[in-house]
């Protein structure tokens, strides 16, 4: 098996305020394969825009990573002195935020923007990164790129300026995308299109990407494998249909149960009882248990780690022989 | 983008109206103008007289059309204290402030910038603590006392710089300079520092301000997403977004500081407008407070006039909403 | 299981105890008021000043505005611990034989004095301007507002300089000290009220917008009274912010003026007044007569602006 572009092993984020430390991210581990979508899913507040974050080194203080390693194609990167780190950002890891109409800076020219990323990481001209910069402009799907590449951002759509955000991430041929949310922020009707454009980028130049968002239905249409978030825990991890179709994790199952179906139309949208504890509230033992239909005592004291069944992993009691026969 | 200058430029003569009448009515109604001219021993007949020849029995209407007629063509009558035309007492004082408020806005501009951007990038550093300090004194510090200060420190203790007046100055046409000449650039140096701190105290803490709430933004987080060095995501995105409203409120200021010279101006008894002015008040010299007052206004308004415009050239985003919402 | 319940219990015996004095101990203002050594230093010393002024009459050697106390043998006296120093004259005497310390206390008084009756009467106006743009709307707000755009462009220094000229052009040149106070007052009255109105005015419509004063009209009560009972305590942050930082401004103005020679006379200095006629005697060497009343001025005004600048940000989290 060849090594994954990107392998995050037991990562904590860590924020220090006035009320003590809270714990963002605890114990997260996956790892995206060449040319793989990884869906990463949850509640807002789940940890994973964090997560996201924290593989590019964007952790501010009183912010940090407090535990755990990141590995991008082998080196590790979670460590790196700023210096490396920066010439990694945009270089390798390109990034996509949620909000297209303040992810430009409004006083400079797109083109001006792409060609100075372009110039940042890649050895080239001024004309040479000017006619890449058209040719990724024509890429990403922007009509007359020759035109536009002088044009403001404010004169750019939401739909268009989202297009100009994603050149921008692929501008020096990363391996990895990270993208947070990256639909959003835009109408239902060009939503579907910027996905289609980050799946097919990945597919053409075989980046993986992270693709991170609160809509399943986003997920299961883009995704190779899915990670579910749950206060800053992968609850469970695997392939998507695995995932979709027979969820493990009772939070899963949940939120599987709440996506709206045209073939089940008579069946009743399933609710998960409750919300997600704050970050300074966690509960002992598995963080899920006050919201699970099936929790038992364990659950209440004894934290879940992650669990192998067949392509999947699950964080949850239920699926552990020596509890499951006791709840039993 | 005509419209929108046009429409700034009529607000500008609406204010200059409203400045006029304030003057006029300070002209006019503050006090007896003849009482101000003649001694206490003309005669009735004589004042009806001098009533008569300054058109102060006509209706009040033509009267404020005379005085705007006359304003316009920088007419401002006769000071009482001197029997000089106030327009040429004004016009002989406006260069030693226009110099002084100049040269104080050059050294608030680039110190406040400086300062600024330094504690904004490194807040926690010692050097920020004390400009941090140094700007809360500056505000703080009334600014007579700082020029007290200054004067006991460098003139009459270390005796290096001159406590009083422009020190020697050359005329070209009708302006006079004082920065042709070493003792003039000498005696510029304490006034513009003092005048300038306030502003320098504004620029900075506003430079900061900005910077700050300019480096929390989504673009910059963007920027350093896209591996951007961190001098370029400083000066080339921060520092530009940065700039905008501190060039506005620095020009604004520019006002601000012509008024505010009426202070360093008796401190150091510096020949300019201001001091003038304040002679004026003391004296009840009515018609050279309300031209000083129509004067100020005229500076306030253009700048203002040409401050709104050029923001529109800086900010793209301005330009075009302007020119298509008219 | 005993263990679990007990904070729990505790927990909800605070939360019941809804007390406003309480609420204010656990707010977030009163922590960082408490956090910020500068800022509690600043409120000593800005309570200690006004103690002083109230207790001037008491605290004082003697009374600097009665001139029958004030006897010329003792004239420029220098602090008591230089080398001829006289006591009773802790910080000295000026030229009229006047104690320094004395002059100060008295001074800080009329200082201010001058400056909360100005910060009153131009909070009072400016609330009173704000409400009645923002209820009336149209033309009165165009008017208002308009003025207050215009006026702002003009630095205080100068209006009240204005102010102070057509007094003095229309009640004559020879004012008593009180109507000399008086002017001073209204002409910073005057000067500072645009920064209340434009809060005051904003608050108020929002308000006019929402449903309860809609609901309000319908049921018949007086839409004006229930507004200003929701306009008022939204409000209280900003104006308490603003009036904080314009007690300074008025302080500073009122001394400005008297430092130009348009404010106090010399027979009722305020702290200014002490200022400008101690400037005349710094190149003599008697440096006690400007240093000690600039010193007390540039600590009144200090602690008052950091209290301003701790209440502006304790009250705008968005700035933390």
């Amino acid at each position: 098996m060849t090594e994954p572009v990107l392998s995050v092993r037991n990562l904590q984020v860590e924020f220090v305020s006035r009320r003590g430390t809270l714990r963002a991210i605890d114990d997260v581990s996956f790892d995206i394969a060449k040319g793989e979508v990884l869906g990463v899913v949850g509640e807002s507040g789940a940890g994973k825009s964090v997560t996201g974050l924290a593989v590019i080194g964007l952790i501010d203080p009183p912010g940090r990573i407090s535990g755990g390693e990141i590995r991008l194609s082998g080196l590790r990167i979670d460590n790196l002195p700023p210096e490396e780190l920066r010439r990694v950002r945009g270089k390798r890891i390109g990034m996509i935020f949620q909000d297209p109409l303040t992810s430009l800076n409004p006083l400079y020219r797109v083109g001006d923007q792409i060609v100075e990323t372009i110039r940042t990481h890649l050895n080239l001209s001024d004309t040479a990164a000017r006619r890449r910069a058209i040719d990724l402009l024509a890429e990403v799907g922007i009509p007359a790129p020759d035109k536009r590449i002088d044009g403001y951002p404010h004169e750019f759509s939401g739909g268009m300026r989202q297009r100009v955000v994603i050149a921008l991430a692929i501008c020096a041929e990363p391996e990895l995308i990270i993208a947070d949310e990256p639909t959003t922020a835009l109408d239902v009707s060009v939503q579907a299109q910027i996905i289609s454009l980050i799946k097919r980028l990945g597919r053409d130049h075989g980046t993986a990407v992270m693709l991170v968002t609160h809509d399943m239905g986003v997920i299961a249409e883009t995704s190779d494998r899915v990670a579910v978030m749950y206060a800053g825990r992968v609850a469970e991890i695997g392939p998507v249909q695995d995932v979709v179709k027979n969820p493990l994790h009772p939070y899963a199952r949940g939120l599987m149960g709440a996506i709206p179906t045209l073939a089940g139309e008579d069946k009743r949208l399933v609710q998960i009882p409750g919300s997600m504890p704050r970050l300074s509230a966690i509960p002992r033992g598995c963080s899920f248990n006050p919201r699970c239909e099936s929790a038992f005592d364990r659950c209440r004291v004894d934290r879940p780690e992650p669990q192998t069944r067949g392509a999947q992993s699950v964080a949850c009691h239920l699926y552990d022989s020596a509890s499951a026969e006791s709840a039993a | 983008m005509l419209a929108f200058t046009l429409r700034r430029a009529i607000q500008a003569i609406g204010v200059m109206i409203a400045v006029g009448i304030i003057s006029f009515s300070m002209f006019r109604f503050a006090g007896d103008p003849v009482n101000q001219m003649v001694g206490m021993d003309t005669s009735g007949t004589e004042r009806a007289a001098i009533r008569k020849s300054l058109g102060l029995d006509d209706p009040v209407i033509v009267q404020f059309g005379r005085y705007v007629g006359n304003a316009a063509q920088f007419k401002f009558g006769v000071s009482y204290q001197f029997r000089l035309p106030v327009t040429n007492l004004l016009m002989e004082r406006m260069p030693a402030t226009l110099e002084l408020a100049i040269c104080a806005t050059i050294f608030a501009m680039v110190s406040g910038i400086l300062m600024g951007v330094y504690s904004a990038l490194r807040r926690d550093s010692w050097l920020a603590h004390v400009f941090q300090a140094v700007s809360l004194i500056g505000i703080s510090l009334p600014t007579f006392l700082i020029g007290i200060l200054m004067i006991y420190l460098f003139s009459v203790t270390l005796g290096w710089l001159p406590s009083f007046g422009r020190g020697d100055v050359v005329h070209i046409g009708w302006w006079t300079t004082g920065l042709l000449t070493l003792s003039g650039l000498k005696a510029l140096i304490m006034p513009s520092i003092t005048l300038g701190l306030f502003q320098m105290t504004l620029i900075m803490r506003l430079v900061r301000a900005e910077m700050l709430e300019v480096m929390r933004t989504d673009y910059i987080r963007f920027a350093r997403a896209r591996g951007l060095t961190t001098r370029a995501i400083h000066f080339g995105h921060a520092l530009r977004n940065t700039l905008v409203p501190v060039i506005t409120v620095a020009g604004l200021q520019f006002g601000s500081v012509i008024a505010f010279a009426i202070i360093t101006e008796t401190v150091f008894q510096w020949p300019g407008m201001g001091l003038l002015f304040v002679q004026a008040v003391q004296n009840v010299d009515i018609p050279i407070m309300a031209a000083y007052l129509m004067m100020v206004s005229l500076i306030f308004v253009t700048i203002n006039l040409v401050v709104d415009i050029l923001y529109t050239i800086v900010d793209p985003r301005l330009r075009s909403t302007v020119s298509r919402a008219h | 299981m005993g263990e679990a319940v007990v904070p729990h219990e505790v927990e909800t015996r605070t939360a019941a105890v809804p007390g406003r004095f309480r609420r204010a101990l656990d707010s977030d203002l009163f922590y960082s008021f408490r956090r910020s050594k500068i800022t509690m230093i600043a409120a000593a010393v800005t309570l200690l000043f006004f103690l002083l002024a109230i207790f001037a009459s008491v605290l004082s050697v003697q009374n600097p505005f009665d001139p029958a106390q004030l006897q010329l043998m003792n004239s420029r006296i220098s602090p008591l611990w230089t080398a001829e120093g006289q006591s009773p004259f802790l910080l000295g005497t000026d030229e009229q034989g006047r104690d320094v310390l004395s002059a100060i206390l008295y001074g800080l008084r009329i200082s201010l004095l001058v400056g909360v009756l100005g910060v009153v009467l131009s909070g009072a106006l400016g609330i009173l301007l704000g409400l009645t743009a923002g209820y009336f709307g149209g033309a009165v707000d165009g008017l208002i507002m308009r003025i207050a755009d215009v006026q702002l462009s003009f630095p205080a220094i100068l209006i009240a300089l204005l102010i102070n000229g057509i007094a003095k052009s229309v009640f004559g040149n020879r004012l008593d000290e009180m109507s000399m106070l008086a002017v001073l007052v209204f002409a910073i009255g005057l000067s500072f009220w645009v920064q209340y109105a434009r809060t005051v005015r904003g608050s108020v419509l929002i308000e006019k917008n929402k449903d309860y004063v809609a609901a309000a009209q319908l049921i018949g009560l007086p839409a004006p009274v229930i507004m200003l009972r929701h306009v008022l305590p939204n409000t209280t942050g900003p104006i308490l912010v603003i009036a904080t930082i314009n007690l300074a401004l008025a302080i500073i103005t009122e001394a400005t003026l008297s430092f130009l020679g348009s404010g106090m006379p010399e027979t009722m200095p305020s702290l200014g007044t002490l200022i400008r006629i101690g400037n005349g005697y710094l190149f003599a060497g008697e440096w006690w007569i400007v240093a000690f009343p600039g010193l007390a001025l540039a600590a009144l005004i200090l602690s008052i602006n950091l209290l301003g600048d701790w209440l502006r940000d304790a009250l705008n989290p968005k700035l933390r």
